[in-house]
């Protein structure tokens, strides 16, 4: 029997993405993708993957997964999971063996709103215009176009060859605090007066339970505009934050749609969106305005670290899994 | 309908982020504006410059999506620069006549919109198929484009939204046109419906109209729709496409 992920058990809002749907946004399709694209690339290295390989994307829903056919490397990185395998307790950044019958358990933990399962091998799914990258709204990607589910298998091509037992991650750069979020002003930062960017600024503000793969919606005060708050239609980048006429202010993420028609007053530069993405619902975030010089510096910080920097921390020994509560330095995703 | 040229302005560079730029030719919805955001695609298409990852034309601006780690904002706002000076394009070079029944139950705004507009709705439909739109942009789903105008049907939106209506419906508002193409909630009014898709993915074209391309409508019974539809839903173009000199 060929080889495959099954899923016991999927949460609201677990899809499948790649790095998402590019190229056709001119004609309005979302590239979708991951929430958290470093924790996906970091998951994606852990099992030697290509870093816009197909992964699972966890939602705070949790999942539970089995392999069918073949023993699979998998690794698990993102925020901080409660993750355990037959009921043993592993750290939430961990690669292991996932052999067939055995299960994995993901489930919301001390901190974090998404985590990502990668798989050693090449998860076999019909493109759709090009990606697998899971956007429900349009229908594309994943398993016909919608999110994944229980009783799912997700066939492996190609597994990759399998270290026994399991190894905690040391992925640092994923220690990332959430509640400062660097931006860049623009596109209409001048829709805004200056007392209005410093309240964007200074909040505080708190994530609305109304967020989602789409949008993040910021409880806290109303912002003003100084010019009216209709603009004819431009494009949409995933980070930007959007004030409608209410005044409240929405950072598009992931599932965005690609053109909008209300200012953007700032938006957060690429290697923050991460770190936005893992607060969750009424976690509080400020914002602190930057240059792009400094984000492209902060840009070009992370990928020397996803690329070269250490991974595997430790192999976990039997006796040590069993112990594993007590260990600590691993990744908490904060 | 011309706008005077004086609304084309100087571009301006916005940043959308440190991975986007935006160049904006203009404020407002105008054929000359949009010419020169698809000319400075099409050059920059030219130019196949590393780095430069996607663009999306819109009405006014061209968001250019780059990876600064490849080419740096001040190096693109520079080769940007230097395409601007071409001249403005041909205007489009495909005509689209795309079929779209207005009658009940597909039309079932039409009266509504002739009454915000002061006008009777046989001329309604008549504005709406002898007018020669545009096809501005793409946005908010996949092939959903924003086609215009209409000065005619310069009419406000609902004041609440419409439950969802069926894929392939035509909507109007603001002097703009609107082709679906899922089921969705509306608070656009419903002059239509067009057998057409716009957007199918197991098809060759996948996407119907390019932006810049004119389009119109021409007015078709209850009886073709179905016959059209039946067509369309196998897989053929049931839209017409010329070639214009």
């Amino acid at each position: 029997m060929s080889a495959a992920l099954e899923l016991r058990a999927a949460g609201p809002a677990v899809s499948l993405q790649d790095a998402g749907r590019f190229g056709l946004m001119r004609f309005g399709v979302t590239a979708a993708g991951p929430m958290d694209p470093l924790a996906f690339a970091t998951a994606n290295r852990a099992v030697g993957a290509p870093a816009d390989a197909a992964a699972i994307e966890i939602s705070l829903g949790g999942l539970e997964v089995t392999s069918v056919g073949a023993t699979l490397p998998v690794a698990l990185a993102g925020g901080a999971f409660d993750v355990s395998l037959d009921g043993i307790a592993l750290p939430p950044a961990v690669r292991l063996a996932l052999e067939p019958g055995a299960r994995l358990r993901v489930r919301a933990g001390a901190a974090g709103a998404w985590c990502y399962l990668a798989v050693g091998g090449r998860i076999d799914v019909a493109p759709m215009l090009g990606s697998v990258a899971t956007h429900v709204r349009s229908g594309l990607g994943g398993l016909g176009g919608r999110a994944l589910a229980a009783g799912d298998l997700l066939p492996v091509r190609d597994p990759a060859p399998v270290e026994p037992g399991a190894a905690a991650l040391a992925a640092p750069w994923l220690e990332r605090p959430g509640e400062l979020i660097r931006v860049i002003l623009g596109p209409q930062a001048d829709y805004f007066a200056a007392d209005q960017i410093a309240a964007l600024c200074d909040g505080p503000w708190t994530v609305s339970p109304r967020s989602d793969r789409m949008a993040y919606i910021l409880d806290g005060p109303r912002l003003g505009h100084a010019r009216g708050f209709n603009i004819v239609s431009d494009g949409i980048v995933m980070g930007a934050i959007q004030v409608p006429g209410d005044g409240q202010p929405i950072v598009l993420m992931a599932d965005r749609q690609v053109t909008g028609g209300y200012p953007k007053i700032a938006t957060v530069i690429g290697p923050d969106l991460g770190r936005l993405a893992q607060n969750r619902p009424s976690a509080r975030v400020r914002f602190a305005v930057v240059t792009i010089a400094d984000a492209v510096a902060a840009r070009r910080a992370e990928r020397t670290a996803l690329q070269n920097g250490p991974l595997i921390q430790a192999a976990l020994s039997s006796e040590r899994l069993l112990g594993v509560n007590l260990i600590g330095g691993v990744t908490s995703g904060r | 309908m011309n706008l005077p040229e004086s609304s084309l302005i100087e571009p301006r560079f916005l940043d959308a982020g440190e991975a986007a730029l935006v160049v904006e030719f203009g404020l407002a919805v105008d054929p000359a504006i949009n010419d020169h955001v698809l000319a400075l695609e099409r050059a920059l298409a030219a130019l196949a410059l590393p780095g430069v990852r996607e663009t999306v034309p819109t009405f006014r601006s061209l968001m250019i999506h780059y990876d600064p780690l490849v080419i740096d904002r001040a190096t693109l706002v520079e080769r940007v620069r230097g395409l601007e000076t071409q001249p403005a394009p041909p205007r489009a070079a495909v005509r689209w006549t795309v079929p779209c029944c207005y009658e009940p139950p597909w039309g079932e705004d039409v009266a509504q919109i002739a009454t915000l507009a002061g006008l009777t709705p046989e001329r309604v439909v008549a504005l709406h198929t002898s007018t020669e739109l545009r096809v501005y942009m793409y946005g908010f789903v996949p092939g959903f484009c924003y086609l215009g105008r209409l000065p005619e049907l310069a009419i406000s939106r609902r004041a609440s939204v419409r439950a969802p209506h069926p894929p392939n419906t035509v909507l109007v508002a603001d002097s703009m046109c609107v082709i679906t193409t899922v089921s969705m909630p509306t608070g656009w009014w419903l002059i239509g419906r067009t057998p057409e898709r716009l957007f199918a993915p197991a098809r060759e074209p996948t996407f119907l109209v390019g932006v810049g391309d004119a389009l119109r409508f021409a007015a078709i019974d209850r009886a073709s729709f179905d016959a059209l539809e039946a067509r369309a839903a196998a897989g053929e173009l049931v839209a017409k496409r010329e070639r214009l000199a």
